[in-house]
Order: C-alpha cells, then structure tokens, then sequence
C-alpha cells in the first residue's frame, strides 16, 4: 500500500492532475473536430431546438 | 437525431414554468428597487432614516439574495424546465416534485430576505442565509437535480442538446459549492445563529471558491444554457457551430472552479494560490470568447434582425457584455492590477456589467420569447419592448462608468503619498470624492429599474391577453358545440 503514499504529495499529484486534465481536454478536441463523419454528426444537433416548431407555429408572434 | 412530430402545449408541464417565469419578474422589481434604495442610501444617507432594518449591512443582502436567487434564479428554473421538455420531447418526470421546488425556492428566497432585514447573517458573500434556510435549499435543490436528471433520463430525443448540459453542470456544480461553503455548526438546535467549520485564510478561500464559481455556474454557465435555446430560436437559426459549443462546455468546467482565489492577492493565502488562480482566469477568456463568438455568429447572414427585433438586441447586446466582462475579469485578476482595482467600486462595476449587462439582458430576452409563448399570445406592447431596452442599455452604461470613475479614482487616492511617505489622502476624504459618482450609479439604477417595471406591465397585460384570448376561444368552442 506504500505506493498510494505517493498520491498523498502534492509535488506528485498537481503535475499528475495536470497532465490528466490536459490529456482529457486534447482528447475532448479531437473528439469534436477529428474526424468530418463525426463533425457532421454532431453538427446535426445544431437543429434540436427547431424540431418542435409545429407548435410554434401556431404563436401569433 | 430523432425527428419527433408535434408536441402539444398539453404533453409539456408548462405550469410550473409559468409560475416560475411570473415569480422572476416579482423578484427582479423587488430586488432591483432595493438595489435602487441602497445605492442612494449611499449618496444621500438619511434615506438610511436611523432603521437597522433597512440600513445598507442589511439591505444589501436582501438585494443580492432578490436578484441572483430570486430573480436569475426562478428565470433558471423556468426556462431550464422549459428547455428539457422541448429540446428532449417528454414532460417533466414529476410534477408534484416540480411543483415543490417551487414552493421551496420561494420559501427560502422570503424567508432569507426577511432574516436579513431582523439581522441574521452568516456573513458570507452571496450565501448570507443561515443554517435552516440552507438546509431548505439543500432540500429544494436536491429535488430540482432529481426533476432535471429524470427528466433527460426518459427522453425521446437520443441526444442530449448541449443547453441542457450547462443546466446540468450548473445544478451539479452548484449542489456542490452551497454544501461545501455552508458547513456549520449552529449554537443551539432553535437557534438561527451559526458558525462555520472553517476558519481564518481556509475560510476565506471557501468563501471565494464559493462566491466566484456561484459567479461562473449560476451566473454563467447557467445563462448560457439559456443563450444556447433562446437565441438560436429567436433568430430563427441553429447555433453557429456545435462542436465549439463542445469545447466551450468543456473548457468552462476545466477551468472555473480554479479562478476564485484570485479574490484574495495580498493577502495571508499562500501567494502560489492565487498566482495559479490568475493564470486560469487568464486562460479563460478563451473559451468565454468562444462561447460570445458562438453565440453571436449565430445571427451571420441576418444582422437586419438586430435592426427590427427588439428581444433579438436584447440578447446580442447581452452577449456584448458577456464578452466585455468576461474581458474585464481576467485583467483585473492580475495581481498589478487588482492591487489598484482590489476593495474599491471598479469590481462593484464590474460585477454589475456582467449582472446586468449579461445576466439581466439574456433573461429579459429569454422571457420576453417564452412567455408569450406560454400563453399562446403576442406581447402586450412591442413599443414597451424597445422602451425596456434602451432604459436598461443606459441605465447599465451609467452604472459601470460610475463605479469605474469611482473605483479608479479611490485606488488611486489609496495608494497617493506625499513627499514625507505619509497617505496623501484620508479614507473619508476618498468617500467625499466619490459622491457624485454614488449619485450617478443611483440615478443609472432608476434607468434599469424603470425599464423592469415597464417589463413587469407589459408581461402582466401579455398574460391577461392571453388568458382572455384563450377564454373566447373556449367560449366559442362551447358555443359550437352546443349548436352541433
């Protein structure tokens, strides 16, 4: 169990932290612009609020 | 993407939304006019008339509680329940529930208020409430996680609209910071008065740990929830890009929740703290800017909307400011800066340009797109609408340029010695000097006020509209068929 002494430094785990939320964050990035199949994808979504416009419709506004 | 045909009125919980969007106005004209009060309290003191009840240490609170919870907050609650049910096609999963956030947000709001004014306070900046009421809000907030999560749980859209994941982050990260910040240990079992677990400079962090990411998840990232449905529906247009509204989610959650010690420069928390908190606040002005691009793009291709569409400028002028406060923060996080800025009315400014200027106006807008909407009916007057505008942009630019005058004039004067190294000015002579400029921030906050109470008529005659449209329209279906 000595290793978990390891996480209890904080010279140890803020270099750690940093490298896993900088890692995750590059990986959030390429996720959304890495591949044009996904990108259309998710650029579909753009239009979910639109998809009950019917009702809207019926607004005098 | 499933593509779900009509969805009636009559399949959404529209109720509880109104009577939260009817409860943002009461709340926003209560607590703007008691910001109204204090701040000419401050120009001209006898309004202070020798009461405790409504001196400024009391009253003070009353306004910030009115309009960050009373106010922005029942505006969260009413168009977070309004956008879950359109953007995922299901109704609220329960409706008692709902129904009791209701009363509880409003029980805790009166109650906190009423607290203030008999002078209970725990002291802590935009938390001041005491022990029972944060435990009722512990309750209320619980229960609105539970609607909300239900709520995208059952849905028939497969995917969750990124509005929805701002509410998300700010009902979560919120639970999280009225917990940590709150813990305390009351006096006695009937008593209200409490003392918090923390003490000295790990007090003061909490505090602002809490106090700016209430800033960044209620007063932001919960409004951008909103400004990702109700702007692309007002311009009629899908958001400019989705796959940066990924990135700025994302980005906006790495970063916030570092930034808030940089409230305390110079003083006993270690100085690595809040150096590491001015470099995130740095950092996050890219993806603030990202969100304001994202959202004011939106409008490429029809900027005449800004031209004939009084809601439309409400909210672009909103993201304006969004972006300009957003600019604002991370410079005066600096340490250079803030040693200047730091206890003085330039961050009363500032807070006030993205309170009113981006958190005020993407509300006005939101609702003055969604109520008629919920009455089934076209706002009262559109003239009122432009009105409410114009009072509110001048009321906020008199505002800010006063309390940045003021704030710059006193640092200045703070910090002025003469040639033997003694202050050159006493701190009451730096309070004269900034009379004329309480003076204006007063009169600024009577622009804003006006233009509210034109919003609160205006909304009031849209409802009775649409509830004397609806009762013809009854009328006449009765009418018909009795004849049939």
């Amino acid at each position: 169990m000595d290793f978990l002494m390891w996480f209890s430094k904080p010279e140890n785990t803020k270099p750690l932290g940093l490298v896993i939320f900088f890692v995750t964050f590059i990986g959030i990035v390429i996720y959304a612009y890495g591949s044009k199949k996904r990108s259309d994808q998710l650029e579909s979504y753009r239009n979910i609020p639109f998809l009950d416009d019917q009702e809207d419709t019926k607004d005098k506004q | 993407m499933a593509v779900t045909t009509y969805s009636g009125a009559e399949q959404y919980n529209f109720e509880v939304v109104k009577k939260f969007a009817v409860m943002s106005i009461v709340w926003a004209v209560i607590g703007m006019f008691v910001g109204v009060y204090i701040a000419s309290e401050l120009a001209w003191p006898f309004l202070n008339f020798d009461s405790p009840y409504i001196s400024f240490g009391r009253f003070r609170p009353v306004h910030t509680t009115s309009v960050i919870f009373g106010f922005g907050g029942s505006a969260l609650f009413a168009t977070s329940y309004y956008v879950v049910q359109r953007t995922c096609q299901t109704r609220l999963i329960s409706d008692g529930l709902a129904s009791f956030t209701f009363w509880g947000w409003m029980a805790a709001i009166a109650l906190a208020d009423f607290s203030y004014m008999l002078g209970y306070t725990q002291s802590r900046e935009y938390a001041e409430m005491e022990w029972p009421i944060d435990i009722l809000i512990e309750v209320v907030w619980v229960a609105y996680l539970t609607v909300f999560v239900g709520t995208i749980m059952r849905r028939k859209q497969p995917h969750i609209y990124v509005a929805n994941w701002f509410y998300l982050a700010f009902i979560l990260a919120t639970a999280l910071l009225h917990t940590f910040n709150n813990l305390a240990m009351p006096i006695d079992l009937f008593s209200m008065k409490s003392y918090s677990l923390f003490s000295g400079v790990q007090d003061a962090m909490t505090q602002w740990w809490y106090g700016h990411n209430a800033v960044g998840f209620f007063l932001t990232a919960a409004f951008l929830g909103m400004m990702y449905y109700f702007v692309p529906k007002q311009a009629g247009r899908p958001i400019y890009s989705y796959r940066l509204s990924i990135v700025h989610f994302w980005a906006l959650g790495f970063m916030y929740m570092w930034v808030g010690a940089h409230h305390l420069h110079w003083t006993a928390l270690p100085d690595w703290t809040s150096s590491l908190a001015a470099a995130f606040s740095i950092l996050l002005l890219m993806p603030s800017w990202g969100g304001m691009i994202n959202g004011i793009m939106t409008l490429s291709g029809a900027w005449d909307k800004l031209r004939t569409d009084p809601i439309m400028r409400f909210m672009i002028v909103a993201l304006s400011f969004y972006g300009m406060s957003t600019f604002e923060g991370p410079m005066m996080s600096l340490k250079e800066v803030n040693a200047l800025s730091h206890y003085t009315d330039w961050t009363v400014g500032h807070v006030h340009s993205g309170a009113l200027g981006w958190v005020a106006m993407i509300t006005f807008g939101s609702l003055y797109h969604m109520m008629p909407k919920l009455w089934d009916t076209k706002m009262y007057s559109r003239k009122l609408v432009e009105w409410h505008f114009w009072l509110a942009t001048i009321g906020i630019v008199l505002y800010i340029v006063a309390m940045w005058i003021s704030g710059i004039t006193q640092g200045l004067m703070w910090r002025a010695f003469d040639q033997f190294g003694n202050l050159q000015y006493s701190f009451v002579e730096s309070v004269a000097a900034m009379h004329p400029f309480y003076a204006m921030r007063a009169i600024g906050g009577m622009f804003f006020l006006t233009g509210m109470v034109m919003m609160a008529f205006n909304m009031f005659m849209t409802i009775r509209q649409g509830k004397r449209e609806s009762a013809a329209l009854e009328a006449k279906l009765a009418a018909k068929l009795a004849h049939a």
